[in-house]
């Protein structure tokens, strides 16, 4: 690597360590706000550092707590991944939690319903199953999209709703537990051959597999013809199609892969979390999601790079809540304050005066309002 | 919006009203299922009638807003802590309005001085107000509730005189404040949106900007105006959910409820009747799924309760008919 490369990647991660560090700042203010300010206490600052101390102890300060952020951060890099692609399209998939969801229902079914089989057959059967729930989820907004305009936020954030609507049915219905012993809603554990196996205590191979579909996603979108075509129509829908590209197919195509991409994070979490699945898992990693691709500046790089952020972050909570009483919820708010930092990145360009280099694009406008609907 | 709409809307209400008499148990009179379904879905739609209103302002205006369910969850938050703090129900009234114009300043500075997409500023509100009233809950309100802080109650309910002894439809009459001022606003908007200068103003802005602005019109100011008035409308829809449907807040209170009414909005094309007449229809579906238990619907809750979503779906789609957006929507204004 030359200088020039390392300063164009000191330039790009410039601005979205900034706006973490700033967001980190701000949260440290609203803690201090709402903290106690006891005697010998520098006026409650002493209590914001303990917290953070905590934080990122909890996140990154022993092997232990290396792996539970590794684990908290594999969702989260394939619901960023799933946003991020259809990003790269143009589209807005805020529907991750319900492809999530659907993803982990397909894949638990699979784990109980065909015990008996051998693990080489069933844990990949699992993941498939989870990977096509959350196509078919993702398909749909789509479709409707492409045929019928329906814009993709609304449709699916309703699906969402629907997807938690099928799991509340299923998972309190026909498909929960029958163990007596059970008063959850949720299905019965998955066979042990369709778990996936540990690569460390704790630590279970479907890191590896995201990070595999992270390099994965890289090649589609920079390295095949599909990929350019999606990326092509994500940059100009009208030069796309122009260009004798499918427009409609490639809408389709790229909800349908984020959601399986989605999909198939909730199947490595039945497989290799869980065991099983239970209502609600799937909640606020949608959300997560859309922070985390824009963090990582849609690139699957940056999404890894965000997701272990993220995940560092929530699992540091837990830590800091024990120790210093700092409700985890912070955290969510520190995370729409490095969204909003990123998002209006010209606030951070004016806190810390980072002048606009000739050369860097400003952030393409990702939707045009609701175009016909 | 178009005459055929409109009606099929109002017809699928009376259908699902009729629906919920027929499928109920035998032992409850009809004439009771009917009273309840009318005024429950009166009362349900109220919260989708301001987030409806609130998304019509900002949108006429050209700023896409999703961010109407962030609004309406800070709001609620808002209103009832101050309500609580003052034991005061119109305080709280005052400050959720306040708190959803504060969420709304954001999403104004945001979109329309920092030109970030709109959808983008509109998702970091929700998250926003998500993660604050999470956290302050936790870390404010049980802190506050355990020192004996207790809610400052409901607000009472106001009866139309003579209307609400009638029969069946008596008990639609019976509602609290903030579902009438939810149709008081609607028809307000109506008049205002279509037979103002300010409405004039509004709808050039959000059709074309360009043109406004050579005409005179400050676009930012209008849109600026228009992003606070329909966050303020927001901010009372925030406040139905702790001061006049249950005198407790939790998080998450709003349940979709903001996405639901961007949802109305859209699908009664950007009209106050239009949006109203699809917030009754949400209202409607959440009121069967509520009285199904109760009166022995033999559907499943959960199916009911997709109903809504299911529905949205399918008016997206277009299926009774295509909405035309104002034409400047989710296009942030540049100053050539």
């Amino acid at each position: 690597m030359n200088a020039q490369m390392f300063r164009r990647l000191g330039r790009a991660v410039l601005l979205p360590f900034l706006s973490i560090f700033t967001a980190l700042l701000v949260g440290g203010v609203i803690i201090w706000l709402s903290g106690p300010k006891l005697n010998g206490d520098w006026f409650g600052v002493k209590f914001v550092l303990d917290g953070y101390a905590g934080l990122f102890l909890g996140a990154f300060g022993t092997q232990k707590a290396i792996i539970g952020t590794l684990v908290r951060a594999t969702p989260l890099i394939f619901a960023g991944l799933a946003v991020a692609l259809a990003f790269r399209c143009g589209l807005f998939n805020i529907g991750v939690e319900g492809q999530l969801a659907l993803g982990a229902l397909f894949a638990a079914w699979v784990g109980v319903n065909l015990a008996g089989l051998p693990a080489i057959l069933h844990l990949p059967l699992t993941l498939l199953a989870g990977a096509l729930g959350g196509f078919l989820w993702g398909m749909i907004p789509g479709a409707l999209k492409a045929r019928t305009g329906a814009h993709e936020v609304i449709t699916t954030i309703m699906l969402n709703y629907i997807a938690a609507q099928i799991a509340g049915y299923l998972l309190t219905g026909p498909w929960r537990d029958p163990n007596p012993t059970n008063v959850t809603a949720q299905t019965s554990k998955i066979a042990d051959a369709a778990r996936l196996p540990m690569l460390l205590p704790g630590l279970h191979w479907g890191v590896v597999l995201a990070f595999l579909a992270a390099v994965a996603v890289w090649y589609f979108l920079w390295k095949t013809t599909w990929g350019f075509e999606i990326r092509t129509v994500g940059a100009n829908a009208s030069a796309a199609k122009y260009a004798g590209i499918n427009v409609a197919r490639n809408i389709i195509l790229a909800m349908a892969l984020g959601g399986m991409l989605a999909g198939l994070g909730g199947a490595v979490q039945v497989s290799g979390v869980n065991y099983r699945s239970t209502l609600g898992f799937n909640i606020g990693y949608g959300f997560d999601g859309i922070a985390i691709a824009l963090l990582g500046r849609t690139t699957p790089l940056g999404v890894v790079l965000a997701a272990l952020l993220f995940g560092g972050l929530r699992n540091g909570a837990t830590l800091m809540q024990f120790r210093t009483q700092i409700s985890a919820d912070i955290i969510s708010v520190i995370q729409a304050l490095i969204l909003i930092f990123v998002a209006a990145e010209q606030i951070i360009r004016w806190l810390y005066h980072v002048p606009k280099q000739r050369d860097e694009v400003g952030q393409a406008a990702l939707s045009k309002g609701w175009g016909k609907s | 919006m178009s005459r055929n709409r409109f009606l099929f809307i109002i017809g699928t209400v009376v259908a699902l009203i009729i629906l919920t008499v027929v499928l109920g148990r035998n032992d409850v009179s009809p004439e009771i299922v009917a009273a309840s379904m009318l005024a429950t879905t009166l009362r349900f739609a109220t919260p989708i009638t301001l987030g409806a209103l609130a998304g019509l302002f900002c949108e006429r205006s050209g700023v896409v807003n999703i961010a109407i369910e962030g609004m309406m969850l800070a709001a609620a938050f808002g209103a009832w802590l101050a309500a609580a703090l003052t034991q005061s129900l119109a305080i709280g009234i005052a400050v959720g309005i306040l708190t959803g114009m504060l969420m709304g300043l954001l999403h104004a500075w945001l979109s329309v001085t920092f030109k970030v997409d709109q959808i983008v500023s509109g998702t970091v509100i929700n998250i926003l107000a998500i993660g604050l009233t999470g956290f302050l809950d936790t870390q404010l309100l049980s802190k506050l509730r355990e020192s004996g802080l207790k809610s400052a109650g409901l607000l009472p309910q106001l009866p139309i005189p003579i209307l609400s002894d009638l029969p069946v439809i008596g008990p639609i009459f019976r509602q609290q404040p903030i579902a009438w001022v939810s149709v008081i606003l609607v028809i307000i908007a109506h008049y205002v949106l279509f037979y103002t200068r300010w409405g004039l103003r509004t709808r050039a802005v959000g059709e074309n900007p360009r043109a406004a602005d050579t005409v005179g019109i400050k676009v930012k100011w209008m849109r600026y105006a228009n992003v606070l008035i329909g966050a303020g409308i927001a901010g009372l829809g925030g406040a139905y959910f702790t001061l006049e449907a249950v005198p407790s807040f939790e998080t998450l209170i709003t349940n979709g409820r903001g996405f639901i009414a961007l949802a109305a909005l859209i699908f009664g094309g950007w009209t106050p009747f239009g949006a109203w007449a699809a917030a009754l229809l949400f209202g409607a579906a959440n009121a069967l799924q509520i009285n199904a238990q109760q009166f022995g619907v033999p559907i499943s809750s959960q199916i009911i309760g997709m109903f809504p979503y299911l529905l949205t779906i399918i008016v997206l789609a277009g299926v009774i008919g295509r909405a035309v957006p104002p034409a400047a929507d989710g296009v942030p204004y540049e100053t050539e």
